[in-house]
């Protein structure tokens, strides 16, 4: 029979690793020690196709994050893929950046790039970047691939 | 043929009632959860009992579940050449479902099992009696600080487990297998997400807790206070915990990570 | 044959008691007292239901008719909270003892103290002592019921029953698998409970002797019941064959040796 000052300080300890182990689940496990939501503005940019892109894809400039995607929708004149994100209020954009869709290594996530152009106006809450390029279609490309080789 | 019939009806019929006879059970419990509050004696007791001792089981499991998935995951990963990704694989895998299921299935048969064989003892000695016929109500002395520590623990349990499964994870994958750290734990930190990983994770945890509680102590205080009534019972108690944890595990991942 | 229910001197009152067990009626329609401030026995063979008569009494159980007074109170028309009132007035003594194991003697004595009283770990200190000494165990006080035989571990019940000071004890078989010097204990510690504390005593038991030998009066049940009923005297010389059967215990009688059987001839040499 334990002593009870055994048991509690016993009962103590483990509630203390409990407690960090949901610590360190949140801090080191996920993202949420990376990213703070406050200061954002959102763009958006008109895509002809937005392939596999989903919400919270990340935004990159010269490989660093900027931002997440926070919603993608169809415009129902034009059909095309409308994709508003949350840029980190920390960077300004030029008015003529472009947005292109790229696919991180071979079968990986897909993801928007940024190329900052170089005019002077910047981009405000809520501007519509002119300049995108979709994503790749891997049948699209099988598609060129034969199309060119039947061309030869 | 009518035989046949007349025990189906009959079995059918006495589930229900024992499914009323514990619901019943489970609200007088969680009345009588307000009166152990003042008496954070009887919780420690039980949180040592209970969770105090399957901190070693949970954390040689949860290690060697990590280290397994490491392995595993690993060779998965490699034909796709995607080994970097591997933290992410443990990490999700732990999580999302790993850690929460098997540390509850760990808890239900090591705690779940212990306390209804003591429940089912105290029947039996008439040791519950006994306390009535004291005006000392059972439900409120004895029943609900157990309930309470499991509720506590079980999440505590599975975050224990989660997390020295991924360290686990790390040891084979990093140490072993030489994917690299950085990648391991960078890849692992942007793809999971907290609210949508790890809340969820210790959301079912709560759930498991709850429910392997409830099983536990019903299957003792309702079990045939005989030897062999009590051993029926505590294998009754593994065998619904199981059952109700996956089923629930099931239940709870289409909510939360599926679109339904 | 004529009741002896008179409710003024009862301290409990059991009227047109019936009660019943799936099929098999356990009580049928029976009366008695319990008089106050003296030893009241209730006899009769295994699986009677005297248990559960101390259920009954206790409110653990629900009678299908009749009624139960303890007290002038109906027991089983109390609400919860009264009820709980009124057991903290009754002992009981079950026959297992049932202390709690996880606890030593000492706060198994303290128990209904710490529970229904607001006094300091001081007083209860001097109460639990002076309990156990009444029953001869004071010494024995850090022992875990596990380390505690038989015998010791009623005695030790019997402190807890009498903890809260209640005006009547029930003993459930008290003296069943006893050893003689306990069973000496016992018998002796019952008696003189009862009388240096003006208790009223209700013992449950199928030992003749023991309970012939202290007991003020006796009801005898069989069958659901009462077989015969008197004080001690009374009923030694009872006229009934069952109840001299009982009390001398003869293998035959109105109780046959042989459960109901076909023809011994024809079952053998089929």
């Amino acid at each position: 029979m334990q002593n009870s000052k055994t048991q509690e300080t016993l009962v103590g300890l483990f509630v203390a690793c409990g407690i960090t182990a949901l610590f360190f689940m949140a801090m080191q496990i996920s993202n949420l020690s990376s990213f703070a939501d406050e200061n954002v503005y959102t763009i958006r940019a008109n895509f002809d196709n937005s392939g596999g892109l989903k919400v919270k894809s990340p935004i990159t400039i010269a490989g660093v994050r900027v931002g997440r995607v926070s919603e993608i929708t169809l415009d129902k004149d034009e059909f095309v893929s409308v994709v508003k994100m949350n840029i980190d209020a920390r960077y300004k954009l030029p008015a003529d950046t472009s947005a292109s869709i790229y696919t991180a290594g071979l079968l990986g996530e897909q993801y928007i790039s940024l190329d900052p152009g170089g005019s002077e106006e910047l981009l405000a809450e809520n501007d519509v970047m002119d300049i995108t390029s979709s994503a790749v279609i891997l049948e699209e490309l099988i598609g060129k691939f034969f199309t060119e080789n039947e061309s030869e | 043929m009518i035989d046949f019939f007349q025990t189906l009806g009959h079995s059918v019929l006495s589930s229900f009632a024992k499914l009323g006879r514990s619901c019943f059970f489970l609200l007088q419990i969680l009345a009588g959860i307000l009166t152990v509050i003042p008496r954070p004696r009887l919780l420690t007791k039980q949180l040592y009992s209970v969770g105090v001792l399957s901190f070693l089981i949970i954390c040689i499991s949860g290690f060697f579940v990590g280290m397994v998935l490491g392995l595993q995951g690993f060779y998965i990963l490699s034909d796709f050449g995607a080994e970097e990704t591997l933290g992410v694989m443990v990490a999700a895998s732990l999580v999302r479902e790993l850690g929460p299921v098997v540390a509850a299935l760990l808890f239900a048969g090591r705690a779940g099992s212990a306390l209804t064989a003591e429940i089912g003892l105290m029947k039996a000695t008439e040791q519950l009696s006994g306390m009535e016929m004291m005006a000392i109500d059972p439900i409120k002395r004895i029943i609900a600080p157990r309930f309470l520590a499991g509720f506590i623990s079980m999440p505590l349990l599975a975050a224990l487990f989660s997390s020295i499964g991924v360290i686990g994870g790390q040891v084979v994958g990093v140490g072993l297998l030489g994917v690299d750290d950085g990648a391991y734990w960078s890849q692992m930190q942007s793809t999971l997400d907290f609210q949508e990983d790890i809340i969820n994770g210790v959301i079912k945890s709560i759930v498991f807790g709850f429910i392997v509680s409830w099983i536990a102590l019903f299957e003792g205080y309702d079990a045939v206070p005989t030897s062999e009534g009590v051993s029926r019972a505590t294998t009754r108690t593994v065998v619904n915990s199981a059952f109700a944890i996956l089923g629930l595990d099931f239940i709870l991942t289409a909510l939360m990570f599926g679109d339904i | 044959m004529e009741n002896s229910v008179s409710p003024d001197k009862d301290i409990i009152s059991i009227q047109n008691l019936t009660f019943s067990r799936g099929h098999r009626k356990i009580f049928d329609n029976i009366s008695l007292g319990i008089r106050r401030g003296k030893v009241t026995a209730i006899m009769g063979p295994s699986g009677t239901g005297k248990t559960t008569l101390l259920k009954l009494i206790g409110g653990q159980l629900y009678p299908e008719h009749g009624q139960i007074f303890v007290r002038r109170q109906n027991v089983h028309k109390l609400k919860r909270a009264d009820l709980y009132n009124l057991r903290k007035r009754m002992g009981m003594l079950f026959q297992s003892g049932a202390l709690l194991t996880d606890i030593n003697v000492y706060d198994n004595v303290a128990l209904p103290l710490r529970e229904h009283t607001a006094l300091n770990e001081s007083m209860i200190r001097t109460l639990v002592l002076m309990k156990l000494h009444a029953v001869g165990l004071r010494g024995a006080r850090d022992l875990m019921p596990g380390e505690l035989s038989g015998g010791m571990a009623r005695r030790v019940a019997l402190a807890r029953a009498i903890a809260l000071d209640p005006t009547m004890i029930m003993y459930d078989e008290p003296f069943t698998g006893q050893d003689p010097i306990s069973l000496g204990v016992l018998v002796k510690l019952i008696k003189e409970l009862n009388d240096t504390l003006g208790l009223t005593s209700i013992i449950v038991s199928h030992d003749v002797e023991e309970t012939l030998g202290i007991a003020d009066y006796i009801y005898v049940l069989s069958e659901g019941k009462i077989a015969g009923h008197g004080t001690p005297e009374q009923i030694s010389n009872s006229g009934s064959e069952w109840v001299q059967q009982f009390l001398k215990g003869n293998a035959d009688g109105p109780v046959h040796f042989h459960y109901p059987a076909d023809d011994y001839n024809n079952d053998l040499f089929q």
